[in-house]
């Protein structure tokens, strides 16, 4: 059993090297998060791309590998909103995290990819929960400026991610002013210095052989990163909480007009929902935060998330800090809860679309990616067959594809489980000799 | 300590020092008055500190027609449960209605209310603002003299979170940042103006333990013992070793004997009155204290975050001690790297006592959900568990581990009425609590919201009395 088992798994993890197949999945509940279900729908991917999405009782066209889907769900991959995967193994173990530098002299010019493992465990962890891709932000150390994030795809041996560079992350709030010296005005003076020098940068106004106009936090480097903030190329993403500090980041874009601003965690968003939703800011949302854990997040309510939805907001479902790296998994979970909270009188929450939206549709629109999170011709070939309703916690993916390939269903989580599952004959050999 | 994260010990730290500072100088003020008249004599500590908590009074309640987990493994379909006087009074089939308030539970589901073995709420309340970081006493790694229930601050807006997912009953631990962190208490989650308002008569207290990183890191970056698991284990044997003469001496008092508070609690446990809460992640480190246990003859009661009991779950089960764990939590830290999704139902299989807990202001407020994720992962990997079975996790088992098993945990006749009606299955992500009875008193409802708590902090703040 456990060689026919070593056989599989070998197949399984062969399975990127084989030249592509052209894959119908057939008979399931298709999510296609472009209108209503496709009941029955048939799934067609060719090339790393969805080429079709046929309805029920059509014909499984000649070339394609049938994959029995019947009584499954089948969606485009889960998207985390945001997170810290391929950046860390072990949360608090310094050597194995690459979120943050807190002593290093640059900031916004650090670029997360570099330090992005494709095999860390994490990845592998994730991806067999219908986990395709994810947001993979630094964490601000020195600074307030955390540095470029990536949108990388989960896919076994991938090692480019989809978008180096997608986007600057900075803090405001209560994390900015405790980096930038102890106040808010001491942390945004710092974001308005480093904005502005890459300002008079673009503009010319310093020679690049010239020392910094003024004596400022933000390095050479760090100011020219900034430039594609300044001209919208890079999205800046501001962690953000506090209604009142929500209102204050909102000027940055009256003061650099070509500014793109995402938030992050906007916990008070609910209480602005209106001003964010005529400002065209979208936001990247925890969700479940419901608790005043800071005094920025007095009016913390798992309505947070719906009612800004119902103004208008685009929002996606990101994983808080400490769980960033590990726990982007439980996305599904967070969007079942966004549902749940709409049943409860006075409660606002979101439909079962909107909710699988955003965690999968809404935050690749955040970042420009349109082939990502639906299923549709042309979109990346990122599916999921879930064994029943995603959202709901007895559920999980039988099968996994990404850019079109079948994943394997392993990590070193399923590996630990299958040697200590309970019952199994004693080897007369201690757990090590079981693979 | 676990959620509250590796940052919060040396957060702790620093808030000692500035509250040090500041009710040192009003102390010598009040120093300087005339002393009060002294009492006459004194009373027993547990006497001092008596639980002041009453129960609010209900009306006999029917909830019929009803899917009912009993929370010792049982389940009734279509079922009913009369609760009145505080108590249980029936449960079944069918329940005599006359004089009580009848609600159809028809698609809905009746449980125990929740018990969570480890919390910290009131001692790690929010705001977490560093005056309010009461949960670790960091001054040194024997601190078995401190009471949790000293530092629970009730306005902690956590409790009525918790109430609204369902828990009725909770244990607040102090951290884990010392071998002998101190006692804990087991609350009815019924805020109040104090602590002692809230306090579950005739739950026995707890010590709380901990081994692995986090005492030897606390105290080795001070260059103190314990630096390493080695140190951890000797300072822990010991203060054993120092315990078991206290409480020889105790027992026979001479001339010299002095009052030990540190020691008190010690001697207590080896006297098996109070029970040990053991924060233990590694199946290696559990043995070693498995092993330190027969050497005192004393017992643990749990292990908490026991993120690998999966690997010496028939250990456990031999051994009657309960597993306090995560349904997936992981890779947070070295001890945690081996996490998998099936430890509950593995320890459960095993035979053993399996307990979901959160040690989590967020995870308290879900632990129905916890439940469920954990118990099907168990099935894929073929284990036969049901759910009413599953739901023993959050009932009875944490019951058991706090030696509250005869009061709380199950539904049954006689016992205390802590009730919840969800809207739906409360395995599904889709549920959640529509009513919830505290001996009987109905204190949180969603159709009404009136009953949904607000603390002293949270009025005049925005969301005052939210959905939340």
């Amino acid at each position: 059993m456990r060689r026919l088992l070593a056989v599989a798994l070998a197949l399984l993890l062969a399975a990127p090297t084989v030249a592509q197949e052209r894959l119908a999945i057939a008979g399931g509940r298709v999510v296609t998060n472009t209108g209503a279900p496709v009941e029955g729908g048939t799934v067609l991917l060719s090339g790393g791309r969805v080429e079709a999405v046929l309805p029920a009782g059509a014909a499984v066209p000649e070339g394609y590998r049938r994959i029995d889907a019947a009584g499954k769900w089948v969606t485009p991959g889960i998207v985390a909103g945001i997170s810290q995967l391929g950046a860390v193994e072990v949360h608090a173990v310094d050597e194995a995290n690459e979120t943050v530098a807190r002593t290093a002299p640059a900031s916004a010019a650090l670029a997360l990819e570099t330090g992005l493992d494709p095999d860390e465990t994490a990845i592998a962890v994730t991806r067999i929960e219908g986990v395709t891709a994810a947001v993979t932000a630094p964490f601000p150390g020195r600074t307030l400026f955390a540095g470029q994030g990536a949108i990388i795809s989960l896919g076994e041996g991938e090692r480019a991610p989809i978008r180096a560079r997608a986007f600057q992350h900075v803090a405001y709030g209560e994390l900015g002013s405790r980096i930038a010296g102890g106040s808010r005005p001491a942390a945004w003076a710092e974001i308005l210095n480093a904005l502005d020098e890459a300002q008079r940068l673009r503009t010319g106004l310093v020679s690049p052989m010239r020392d910094q106009h003024r004596d400022l936090r933000v390095t050479r480097d760090d100011a020219e990163a900034l430039v594609p903030v300044l001209t919208g190329a890079q999205p800046l993403l501001v962690r953000v909480n506090k209604a009142a500090d929500i209102r204050q980041v909102l000027t940055l874009r009256a003061r650099y007009p070509g500014i793109r601003l995402v938030l992050v965690e906007a916990t008070e968003g609910w209480i602005v929902a209106d001003e964010l939703a005529r400002a065209n800011v979208p936001v990247i949302a925890l969700g479940m935060e419901n608790l005043p854990g800071r005094f920025e997040t007095v009016g913390a309510t798992m309505s947070n998330v719906g009612r800004m939805v119902a103004a208008g907001v685009k929002v996606a479902l990101g994983t808080p800090d400490l769980d960033a790296s590990f726990q982007p998994r439980l996305l599904p979970q967070y969007a079942g809860n966004m549902v749940a909270q709409g049943r409860l009188p006075g409660g606002v929450g979101l439909s079962w679309d909107q909710a699988f939206a955003a965690i999968s549709r809404a935050p690749a629109e955040i970042f420009g990616l349109s082939d990502m999170g639906r299923l549709a011709a042309g979109a990346r070939a990122d599916v999921v067959i879930w064994s029943g309703d995603p959202l709901e916690l007895s559920s999980a993916p039988e099968a996994v594809f990404i850019g079109g390939r079948s994943q394997p269903m392993e990590s070193r989580q399923t590996r630990l489980a299958r040697r200590y599952l309970p019952g199994q004959p004693d080897t007369g050999l201690p757990k090590a000799w079981t693979r | 300590m676990g959620r509250f994260g590796v940052g919060a010990v040396v957060l702790a730290g620093a808030a000692l020092v500035s509250a040090c500072a500041t009710t040192g100088r009003g102390g010598q003020a009040r120093g300087g008055e005339a002393p009060a008249a002294p009492l006459s004599r004194g009373v027993p500590a547990d006497t001092a500190f008596a639980s002041t908590y009453r129960p609010r009074p209900g009306v006999p309640t029917v909830i019929a027609n009803v899917t009912i987990y009993d929370g010792k493994g049982g389940r009734v379909d279509n079922g009913a449960i009369r609760f009145e006087g505080g108590k249980v009074a029936a449960i079944g089939a069918t329940v005599p209605t006359e004089g009580a308030t009848v609600i159809d539970g028809r698609g809905k589901w009746v449980t125990p209310g929740i018990i969570d073995v480890h919390s910290h709420l009131g001692n790690y309340p929010s705001p977490g603002v560093q005056a309010h970081s009461d949960g670790n006493e960091v001054t040194g790694p024997v601190r078995s003299e401190v009471w949790a229930l000293h530092a629970v601050w009730p306005q902690d807006p956590g409790f009525a979170r918790a109430l609204a997912g369902g828990v009725t009953v909770l244990h607040v631990l102090p951290g884990s940042a010392n071998l002998f962190g101190g006692r804990g208490a087991t609350l009815k989650n019924v805020p109040g103006v104090t602590a002692l308002d809230m306090l579950m008569p005739g739950a026995p207290w707890s010590l709380k333990m901990a081994c692995g990183e986090n005492p030897k890191r606390v105290y080795g970056s001070r260059n103190q013992m314990p630096g390493s698991r080695m140190g951890n284990v000797a300072l822990m044997r010991q203060t054993w070793a120092n315990a078991e003469k206290y409480r020889a001496d105790r027992a026979k008092p001479g001339p010299q004997f002095r009052r030990d508070l540190q020691m008190e609690t010690l001697a207590d446990v080896l006297e098996g009155k109070i029970l040990v809460q053991n924060h233990c992640y590694r199946a290696d480190e559990i043995a070693m204290v498995i092993g330190m246990t027969r050497e005192f003859g004393y017992r643990v009661s749990a292990f908490h975050h026991a993120v690998e009991a999966y690997k010496i779950a028939p250990l456990l089960a031999a051994e009657g001690i309960c597993a306090a764990l995560w349904a997936d939590w992981w890779g947070f830290k070295m001890e945690s790297y081996d996490g998998i999704r099936e430890n509950l139902p593995f320890v459960h299989a095993a035979g053993g006592c399996a307990i979901t807990h959160s040690d989590d202001a967020h995870g308290i407020q879900r632990l129905n959900q916890e439940t469920a994720k954990a118990l099907a992962d168990g099935r894929r990997m073929g284990l036969q568990i049901r759910d009413e079975e599953a739901w023993t996790w959050i009932g009875i088992n944490a019951a058991k581990a706090l030696g509250i098993a005869d009061k709380v945990g199950s539904l049954e006749p006689g016992k205390q009425a802590d009730v919840v009606l969800w809207n739906g299955d409360p395995l599904s992500v889709y549920s959640r609590p529509e009513k919830v009875w505290v001996d009987g008193a109905l204190l949180h409802d969603v159709t009404n919201p009136r009953l949904r708590p607000v603390s002293d902090f949270e009025l005049g703040h925005a969301g005052e009395g939210d959905v939340k």
